[in-house]
């Protein structure tokens, strides 16, 4: 279990209906539906994903966040999860407000292009960064809007999307992000969890 | 053809309001049952065949002597496995192997009722079938399920019975018969009403049934199974039994011959009018016409979990009619999942051992009914 989805499971309150957008596996929804008792359902692009959340009992639908989000009705889910996703996406702007528009709230993760290490690799060797929340070469990576924790925590900002709650997330230490610590969370955490609602 | 041996048959006391006004009374409903119902009567799954299909969906079917239509799916530890679940199948009326249908006599005129027969329609079908619920005492099923014409059956009787199954699986279907599919049955239809021998439906004896109508139906409604690359892919030019083209019309390629067989062993299983009847309650299928155009009306009554599954290849139903059915369920927040099955076997790939589509449809099923 990764500490993100444990994170992640702490903003979610017991009985709640959550849709996890792009939920893979269905780890975190596994792990939702026994510790949350929570009402969920997934949205999946892969059909061996799709096979495997199956396998585990789970509900999922086959689809592209991109397109079929727009079938969910306006606030039709308490929580919306977009885990790590949200940069492969092409236009993650779309997503964003689908994701506000079918949940009462969204919770969205983002590996952060900020953190210290992929500055440090661009610095020194000049090639794309690969870490291990980024484990792809710049020609077969998913990842075609990286983003910053600065990045994301401006553009939410400017686009009038309030924030609950913001945690940076580093060597399995969660820590809240503000206004005054965020250069530094920007430099010093791997991602970032946002709890947002509009 | 109705042959009367190994066939189980309920008569329905119960009269039965048709779509068409016209009401039929203490009718026939044959079946077949497999695996047992447990104490608690939680474990039915009630299965629909398609166009062509019948009662007998594994094993050997004993009039035809062949395997049941879907023996890839149903059977001991299969994906609808006997061992755990109590599965029941009934011929559709209008059909031909035992359930009331044109081939049975007309007591006004003591010959076969032809197309003196009332049309049908899904919804007659599975209201008909209702009847099996309490004619082996089931409050709830646990699974209702089909391909096809039986995913249209599924679809109709959680509609119409919004609390007796728990789990609902439409498969390769669609809510509403598109243009296309219309076309093609008509087409078949068309080819049946051609052959001399169908004389407006009024043929009885062996020898003058309308074989080769049927057959060419039968031919045309095949192609629409299978998929181009799987044609492709099986056939190709291939010919058949000979080293040349032949400059004649004779079968030169294979797939002519393999057209051929399958016309023509279908014409010693069916029956012609009922041909025309079941695919004239296909065309008449539009769920969302029955709730004013809303699709989501027609489940807004049922707390099913519901699970939609299509295929890459399939043509006839393809994968955006299914998804228009999840779509429908999910503007009202009901339980659904979805997957669409990688498959180049073409709407039959529901009928066929395409692995993907029967673990799917296991763990579905499995995994409900622990929750259950």
């Amino acid at each position: 279990m990764k500490n993100e989805f444990q994170v992640i499971a702490e903003l979610i309150e017991k009985d709640k209906k959550v849709l996890d957008v792009g939920c893979g596996d269905g780890t975190l929804m596994e792990f939702l539906k026994n510790n949350k008792k929570t009402n969920i359902r997934g949205l999946e692009i892969s059909k061996n994903k799709v096979q495997e959340c199956i396998a585990k009992g789970l509900t999922v639908i086959e689809g592209n966040a991109e397109k079929d989000l727009t079938q969910f009705p306006d606030k039709s889910f308490d929580y919306v999860v977009l885990s790590q996703t949200l940069q492969a996406f092409l236009n993650p702007e779309l997503v964003i407000n689908e994701l506000l528009r079918v949940g009462k709230k969204a919770i969205v993760t983002i590996p952060n292009f900020g953190y210290w290490r992929i500055r440090l690799h661009l610095l020194l060797k000049g090639t794309m960064p690969i870490t291990k929340t980024l484990p792809d070469e710049w020609y077969n990576t998913p990842n075609i809007h990286m983003c910053s924790i600065k990045d994301f925590f401006h553009f939410v900002k400017s686009r009038n999307i309030k924030i609950f709650k913001s945690l940076a997330i580093n060597n399995q230490n969660a820590s809240i992000i503000n206004d005054s610590n965020l250069t530094i969370k920007n430099f010093f955490a791997d991602l970032g969890i946002f709890l947002i609602e509009k | 053809m109705n042959t009367e041996n190994n066939i189980k048959t309920l008569i329905v006391k119960k009269p039965l309001k048709l779509d068409c006004g016209k009401t039929i009374n203490e009718f026939p409903i044959a079946y077949e049952t497999y695996g047992s119902l447990n104490k608690k009567k939680d474990n039915a799954i009630l299965v629909f065949h398609a166009l062509t299909g019948d009662q007998f969906v594994t094993g050997l079917n004993p009039v035809t002597k062949k395997d049941g239509w879907w023996s890839y799916a149903v059977g001991p530890d299969k994906a609808i496995d006997t061992k755990k679940y109590f599965v029941i199948c009934a011929n559709v009326i209008g059909g031909c192997m035992g359930s009331f249908g044109p081939s049975h006599e007309d007591p006004n005129t003591g010959t076969a009722f032809g197309t003196n027969f009332p049309v049908i329609t899904i919804n007659d079908m599975v209201n008909a079938q209702y009847n099996l619920l309490d004619h082996f005492g089931i409050d709830k099923l646990f699974s209702i399920a089909g391909g096809s014409m039986g995913g249209m059956q599924v679809l109709q009787f959680i509609s119409n019975f919004p609390d007796k199954a728990k789990t609902v699986i439409p498969i390769a279907c669609t809510s509403s018969h598109s243009a296309q599919n219309i076309a093609f049955n008509e087409l078949g239809r068309q080819a049946i009403a051609a052959d001399s021998n169908w004389k407006n439906g009024n043929y009885s004896s062996e020898d003058t049934i309308p074989n080769k109508g049927l057959a060419v139906a039968r031919m045309a409604a095949h192609i629409t199974y299978l998929s181009k690359k799987g044609l492709q892919e099986k056939f190709g030019r291939k010919l058949q039994e000979r080293e040349d083209l032949k400059f004649g019309f004779d079968a030169d390629f294979q797939i002519e011959s393999y057209l051929r067989y399958q016309g023509s062993v279908f014409v010693d299983r069916f029956d012609a009018n009922s041909y025309l009847y079941i695919t004239r309650a296909m065309d008449y299928f539009d769920l969302a016409k029955q709730f004013k155009g809303n699709l989501s009306d027609a489940f807004r009554a049922t707390r099913a979990k519901f699970f939609i599954i299509s295929f890459t290849s399939d043509w006839l139903y393809p994968t955006q009619e299914n998804k228009d059915i999840v779509i429908a369920l999910n503007s009202i927040g009901a339980d659904v999942g979805f997957v669409e099955i990688e498959s180049d076997k073409g709407h039959d790939s529901f009928l066929l051992d395409v692995p993907d589509f029967l673990n799917a449809l296991k763990n579905f099923l499995d995994k409900s009914y622990i929750e259950n």
